[in-house]
């Protein structure tokens, strides 16, 4: 553990602040809450608003999972991993079930979150609504108002022109009947990981200085419409490792021809779900 | 294959390793020294003072040795270090008619009270490559004035604001904001939008006010004064009650003057435009000065069309330490969103591919 800074990087106060934050985003699902975010020593777009609330609700005692792209030894993973270890000195893991914070970014573990685990994503634009209006002043008003005619438009265009919504991750949703919200650039597969989870979901977005969260059991819904009603992800393949029909496939390129196989994104899913005598991670 | 995507950590320490080496360079010439960045490399370490939000030239010089002289990668070094400093306070207002000036400048009078100071600038140096400084030739020594400069040299807009002609400056009763411990909300007042453009990237906010001259947001400007030199700054201990002096910052102010035919919300007057920077920052300071009046278009009744004068377009991009690390979080791993997206254009090209031709001449 480095000496010289406080433990977990960030001030006492500065936390307190985060927390307070925090504490009204649970207080009002989906409701994006702003915040001082304060500049951290990784680059801002590089998962400063997770590492903030990461800082801002890590003790002593917890046991830190980092994950990008559902793995954890990608390097902005280890990157962060390495940072918490460093200035705070707390335990980390791969393992889902053995995390009681989870930081994440661009996944939800396959692995099924338990009660009193809280799972902390990585935002970069943490507004739904900013594509269809880039002004957070006239956005912040359609929330208050909950004006989401637009977004519901988009979905129709998207259905009119498409036959289907062209929309594959960062799929909005709708918490607890009240707030439109964006998932964060999860695969709109892990959706449904969102809805009734009994984990608490903390979102922070660090340049974009807001935060929100999603209590457990809240209800998530991705916005569809009655007769287009909404699906995830399906591949043909197995992942190649494992064999998991179920999980979120990447595609990796395996040869100058363009040969391909398909593994699991959660790295720890997909190590635990390999017969136990198979312990290298080569095909 | 798939090894391809694991195993960062050894790679990560390697990659560290070999840009120390690389920033270290050639061992055969000696290490530059932060004292040496500090005291040669001056306007660079101003400007990663202003960017940075820090006043502190050596950590500025520590940062710009660390970065390689890569001055944004500085700026985000002293940014983060400013994270962890705890506050103290707040100082006084501090007050630039009292500053020890070394330059100062009119372009809209011939003379002024005090006179022209023209101080180490660059203006009027022809830009010649000087082979002597390569070949580390003599060392220069400046003429100094028999008389010190005026101790209380007036502001060019504090002479004009007597005759009416340029508007007020109106005091609020309101403490200033401050970005840096509530985050910025549009509408935004001039206070914190001031504070942004302090610490807003050099180039960003000169392309800016460079477009405010060439039309888009057209704001007639005249540099009514530029000083640089030295303000004390001063803080109230709670315990004490009265304010102690804790020391000097160089500084650089701007005063534009702008014309202005009036509208329904104000007559015709001069109005103000104004750019504070750290140390020697001349460039910057009249950049701000622009955009300041830019982005005051609203509050005098001008059409908002330009992009300086759009306050959110404006002070939303305006961080550099924010855009570099959005800009380049590209980088990073995003394998996930793209398998959606392939997966997403595979089906929709299948559907494309199935799909009747369209018959293009019938349309």
């Amino acid at each position: 553990m480095s000496t010289g800074y406080n433990f977990a990087y960030l001030d006492e106060q500065t936390k307190r602040m985060i927390r307070r934050g925090l504490l009204k985003a649970v207080a009002i699902p989906g409701y994006q809450v702003p915040f001082a975010s304060r500049e951290m020593p990784l680059p801002y777009g590089w998962g400063t608003g997770g590492i903030q609330v990461t800082a801002a609700i890590l003790g002593p005692e917890d046991v830190l999972k980092v994950i990008d792209q559902g793995a954890d030894d990608t390097t902005n993973a280890v990157s962060i991993r390495r940072f918490f270890a460093r200035v705070a000195g707390v335990a980390t893991t791969e393992r889902t079930d053995e995390a009681t914070i989870v930081q994440t970014r661009h996944r939800i573990p396959e692995t099924p979150l338990a009660e009193g685990q809280i799972l902390v994503y990585q935002v970069p634009i943490p507004e739904p609504l900013r594509w269809l209006e880039p002004r957070e002043s006239e956005t912040r008003k359609m929330h208050a108002l909950a004006d989401y005619g637009s977004m519901h438009v988009k979905l129709y265009e998207d259905i009119a022109r498409h036959g289907a919504i062209a929309t594959s991750y960062d799929y909005p949703v709708m918490v607890d009947g009240r707030y439109l919200m964006r998932p964060s650039p999860i695969p709109k597969f892990d959706n449904p990981k969102m809805d009734m989870n009994p984990a608490l979901q903390l979102f922070g977005a660090g340049r974009e200085k807001r935060l929100y969260a999603v209590p457990p059991y809240t209800p998530v819904k991705s916005l569809d419409f009655e007769d287009h009603p909404f699906t995830v992800q399906q591949w043909d393949e197995h992942c190649a490792l494992c064999g998991s029909a179920d999980s979120f496939l990447d595609e990796v390129i395996t040869d100058n021809q363009g040969g391909r196989m398909f593994v699991c994104s959660d790295t720890d899913y997909c190590g635990r779900h390999r017969a136990p005598h198979d312990v290298s991670s080569a095909p | 294959m798939y090894v391809a995507v694991k195993g960062g950590e050894a790679a990560i320490d390697n990659a560290h390793r070999l840009t120390a080496e690389e920033r270290r360079g050639d061992t055969g010439i000696p290490s530059i020294s932060v004292e040496q960045i500090a005291s040669q490399m001056g306007l660079a370490v101003d400007r990663v003072m202003n960017e940075g939000s820090v006043y502190d030239p050596d950590l500025a010089a520590l940062a710009i040795k660390q970065a390689q002289g890569d001055l944004v990668e500085a700026i985000f070094l002293l940014r983060a270090y400013r994270s962890t400093l705890p506050r103290f306070g707040a100082s006084e207002p501090i007050d630039t008619s009292g500053m020890a000036v070394r330059r100062r400048i009119s372009s809209a009078f011939k003379d002024v009270p005090g006179g022209q100071i023209l101080g180490p600038t660059y203006d009027y140096t022809h830009r010649l490559l000087d082979f002597t400084l390569a070949a580390e030739g003599q060392e220069p020594a400046a003429i100094r004035a028999d008389a010190p400069i005026d101790a209380n040299l007036p502001r060019v807009t504090d002479v004009l604001g007597r005759e009416g002609l340029l508007e007020a400056e109106r005091p609020g009763d309101a403490e200033p904001g401050d970005i840096t411990r509530e985050p910025l909300t549009f509408p935004a007042d001039r206070d914190v939008r001031l504070q942004s453009l302090a610490r807003a990237d050099e180039g960003f906010l000169l392309a800016l006010a460079y477009s405010t001259q060439r039309g888009y947001g057209h704001s007639h400007p005249f540099a009514g004064e530029i000083r640089m030199g030295e303000v004390t700054v001063e803080i109230v201990p709670e315990e004490l009650g009265f304010p102690v002096e804790i020391g000097e910052i160089t500084l650089t102010e701007c005063q534009m003057i702008n014309q202005f035919a009036g509208s329904e919300e104000a007559p015709p007057q001069f109005t103000r435009g104004y750019g504070l920077a750290f140390g020697q920052a001349e460039r910057k300071a009249m950049a701000m000065a622009l955009v300041d009046r830019g982005m005051r278009a609203a509050e005098l009744g001008e059409t908002v069309e330009a992009p300086a004068q759009d306050t959110e377009f404006v002070l939303a991009h305006a961080d550099n330490v924010e855009a570099s690390g959005f800009v380049q979080h590209l980088k990073l791993p995003h394998y996930v969103d793209f398998q959606s997206e392939l997966e997403l254009i595979r089906r929709l090209r299948a559907k494309f591919d199935t799909a009747e031709p369209v018959d293009m001449a019938a349309e």
